[in-house]
């Protein structure tokens, strides 16, 4: 049993996750306090967002590179929109819109993907591009700084402050919780829905799940619609807590993204994956490019560190695949590359 | 007539100019056993597919309970009562034993809520029902391919199936499992449930059916009751000729040992096993399930290195820490898995065959010229009577038997001076059986030292000039093919004392 425990990949990067932080704690004290604390929930929540739909995708068996396009999107075509019509309303409407706007895109993925059948990384690749231009050429390419009032308030929605020794007010922004909410959503459908586990049959033996009769077209559909909704929130609250709409902004995190999910024990060749593991790593990514200043290491090679770290977290894993394959049943051969 | 669960008529199919079913028919009644029996490629797997909703026919007629499908879907078929056991399992490697049992049952009742305690309760109780424990928690993926064909059947089960269709469902499995399956199957029988049931094993299939249809070249030769079969119509119908088979004629050919193994033991899997393999020899291995045979090979292979003993080739001592050091050593090994585990199923049947020997394909510079890849291929394909319309095909497109032979064309085409052959027949249809009997046979003849692993006894009297047998990791005994016979061999490997009447190695003269 415990034996199991220690043999995961949640086990593993939550044990480094923890001596990263008692590292950085003992060298630099700053670490432990509230500001960068809430610092690191800030930063996590987009990123955490993202990841947890890239773990679907991921889990179905696919690969998605669009949502941050669609983010960016949905973000600043919502501030177009709201600016325009001169809303006055608060946050919860843009969330809305942004959230309506990301599921439309999010459906044209799902339109080529389930119904042609095509590969999801070439066809995310080249909504990616279509998405962005479509943003940067027609709806608009200048930042908007000069955002509509629930918007430029959103950064101020903490959910508490705290005023520290020195007389610094710092707060928990309420966004973490949109963070929170996603996972349990995420959580309960992969874990006790059928639509969740025929994410995983997708993902582990398309034949087979096609055999079961699973309607995939439908898993499909709605996982590339969810992924889009969560784009859609994750980049309304970029744009809120950056207190700008940037059409240049959040596309080129994908990879990112990817690598934090991965790290967390998502498998890129499908079929296995958990909520606690992608809220891991993506919590170690961001530790460690949010603290690694804290301790003397210059931002330059903070990618450098987090690359590495990325590596080892995704090699060890796969070696022990390797390991136990080996050791159960096997046609184990070197295998000469193509 | 009114009476039938299921009827197709006039069915016909066809793949990119391979007629795989030509206006085949079929009626089967409820708490009937009717089996199906033809050569690897004539379409039985097909037939079933279509039954399944899983393939749609050119042509013809499915009628399921009275009711007409003109396009039958997978859950069509499943709300019907249809239960397949594929031959390729089906299976879903990433999760649980339980889950993969219960999923099915659970989508086709329309459950939205997964209840776990539900899930292990259904696998946990169509485990039972074969008599058989596996570990509900441990990932598909991880389990032995026997426990893989046990989880397939057990799902089966779950629901309860009016018609249920096993496609070469014992393959994997030896003779307690394939008894209690027997048992089963006549349990369901009597509640009023159809088997359709697809075997190589024709012993098998004679003992359980009530009709037989045989197929051949996608068209049906006979539909008759079993009574009026036996084992030489069944053979001469599926394959249009008699088969006889002489067995194996070894002639020593050097006093040198070419394997020598002295008290390999590996801890749990294995103990103090000690035999030697001359050129030229086939030594058959057999044993119960979790007898050691496999682990024995294994550990020849590199995949699962001896704690103790020695292993010497051509005399000399050798470590086999790994498979790269194996197959240095010029050993090969096909292994039991080979539906799964042994082939590129995407990749064309020429890449998969040529993948071990690439190397000494090369020509100067490194590069390879496709021309002779090809005739490389070509040169196998036709040694094991592959059957398919074009090599370029992915190995999917193969039937189960033919995709069977392209992992024996892989590594016999490596040459390897010792080769260890688990099950190397397992699917592969009588007629054709008996080729590749002949091809191993004329390897031997060239020199080269083959283990053969199997429990297939009259192969094993067929093909071997000595068997070894094996019990709770230990060697029982080693038999020269003259004192045996197939009655004195089943005793044997059902026994459960020791037998002191073990023979010694060979005198080489
Ligand atoms: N997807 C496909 N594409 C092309 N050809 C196919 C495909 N599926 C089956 N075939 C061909 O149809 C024929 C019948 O195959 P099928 O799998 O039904 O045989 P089978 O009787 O089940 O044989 P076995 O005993 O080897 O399992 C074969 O010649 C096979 O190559
Ligand atoms: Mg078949």
């Amino acid at each position: 049993m415990l034996k199991k425990l220690f043999s995961r990949q949640e086990t593993l990067v939550g044990i480094t996750l923890v001596a990263l932080c008692l590292l950085i704690g003992t060298i630099n004290p700053v670490f432990w306090t509230p500001g960068n604390w809430f610092d690191l929930a800030r930063s996590a929540t987009v990123t955490g967002i993202f990841a947890i739909g890239v773990l679907i995708v991921l889990v179905s068996g696919g690969i998605d590179v669009s949502f941050t396009a669609i983010a960016v999107f949905s973000m600043y075509t919502t501030t177009v929109i709201m600016n325009q019509i001169g809303f006055q309303g608060g946050m919860v409407a843009f969330f809305a819109l942004s959230a309506a706007i990301g599921a439309l895109l999010g459906l044209i993925n799902a339109f080529f993907i389930a119904r042609f059948r095509l590969p999801t990384l070439i066809v995310t690749l080249g909504t990616q591009s279509l998405f962005r231009g479509f943003l940067l050429f027609v709806i608009g390419s200048k930042i908007i700084r000069d955002l509509p009032p629930g918007m430029a308030q959103y950064s101020g929605a903490f959910l508490f402050t705290v005023t520290d020794a020195r007389g610094i007010t710092v707060g928990l922004h309420s966004a973490v919780l949109f963070l929170v909410g996603v996972a349990i959503i995420a959580q309960l459908l992969l874990r006790h829905t059928m639509l969740g586990r025929s994410i995983y049959a997708l993902g582990g033996s398309r034949e087979a799940a096609e055999r079961a009769g699973f309607n995939l077209v439908r898993t499909q559909v709605f996982i590339y619609a969810f992924v889009g909704v969560l784009a859609g929130i994750a980049g309304m609250i970029y744009g809120g807590l950056n207190r700008q709409a940037n059409a240049q902004d959040i596309v080129g995190q994908e990879l990112d993204v990817i690598a934090a999910t991965v790290l967390g024990g998502a498998s890129i060749a499908g079929g296995r994956g958990s909520v606690v593991g992608t809220l891991l790593g993506v919590l170690l990514v961001t530790v460690m490019s949010n603290s690694l200043i804290l301790v003397g290491i210059p931002s330059i090679w903070q990618r450098v560190v987090i690359g590495a770290i990325i590596l080892i977290g995704t090699a060890v894993p796969a070696i022990r695949a390797l390991h136990t394959a080996r050791r159960a049943n096997v046609d184990i051969e070197p295998v000469p590359a193509e | 007539m009114a009476d039938a669960f299921l009827s197709l008529s006039h069915i016909s199919k066809s793949y990119a100019g391979v007629q795989a079913l030509d206006d085949v028919s079929l009626i089967v009644k409820p708490a009937e056993i009717h089996c199906l029996v033809g050569e690897n490629g004539s379409g039985k797997s097909t037939l079933i597919k279509i039954i399944a909703g899983v393939v749609s026919p050119d042509e013809g007629q499915i009628v399921i309970n009275g009711k007409p499908f003109p396009r039958l879907a997978p859950m069509d078929a499943i709300r019907e009562g249809i239960q397949v056991i594929y031959q390729d399992f089906s299976l879903f490697p990433n999760l649980t034993v339980a889950e993969n049992i219960a999923l099915n049952y659970e989508l086709s009742r329309n459950t939205r809520i997964v209840r776990w305690g539900e899930v292990r309760r259904l696998a946990q109780a169509a485990l039972d029902k074969i008599g058989v424990r596996l570990p509900l928690d441990a990932e598909v993926e991880s389990i032995p391919v026997a426990d893989k064909q046990l989880v397939a059947i057990a799902r089966a089960l779950v629901q309860n199936a009016r018609l249920i269709i096993m496609d070469e469902a014992t393959t994997a499995l030896t003779e307690k499992e394939i008894r209690a399956l027997f048992g089963v199957i006549r349990n369901v029988q009597r509640d009023g449930v159809a088997v359709l049931f697809v075997s190589h094993k024709l012993n098998e299939v004679l003992e359980i059916a009530d009709k037989a249809m045989i197929i051949r070249n996608g068209k049906v030769v006979v539909d008759a009751d079993a009574a009026a079969l036996d084992r030489n119509k069944l053979v001469y119908y599926m394959t249009g000729r008699r088969i006889d088979e002489a067995d194996y004629d070894y002639v020593p050919q050097s006093k040198q040992p070419l394997l020598e193994v002295s008290h390999l033991s590996s801890p749990g899997n294995f103990e103090d096993i000690s035999f030697s393999l001359y050129p030229g020899e086939i030594v058959g291995v057999t044993g119960l399930l979790g007898s050691g045979r496999t682990e024995l090979a294994l550990s020849l292979f590199g995949v699962l290195p001896a704690m103790r003993g020695e292993v010497r080739i051509d005399g000399q001592l050798v470590r086999i820490r790994d498979i790269q050091s194996a197959i240095r050593h010029g050993i090969g090994y096909v292994p039991e898995d080979r539906l799964t585990e042994g082939l590129f199923l995407d990749q064309s049947i020429n890449r998969n065959i040529v993948i071990r020997t690439i190397d000494t394909l090369r020509q100067a510079g490194g590069l390879l010229s496709p021309a002779r890849l090809e005739a490389h291929a070509r040169e196998w394909i036709n040694n094991l009577s592959i059957k398919t319309s074009n090599p370029e095909l992915p190995v999917k497109s193969l039937s189960g038997g033919n995709q069977q032979r392209v992992v024996l064309a892989k590594w016999l085409a490596s040459k390897p001076r010792i080769l260890i052959l688990n099950g190397p027949t397992v699917g592969v249809d009588v007629g054709s059986k008996t080729e590749l009997h002949e091809i191993i046979k004329s390897l031997a003849g060239e020199g080269i030292g083959i283990l053969v692993i199997s429990d297939d006894i009259p192969e094993l009297l067929h093909l071997c000039n000595r068997i070894l047998l094996m019990r709770r990791g230990r060697l029982a005994g080693m038999f020269e093919r003259a004192v045996l016979d197939e009655n004195k061999l089943t005793t044997l490997l059902t026994e459960s004392t020791t037998i002191g009447s073990a023979v010694p190695s060979p005198q080489v003269q």
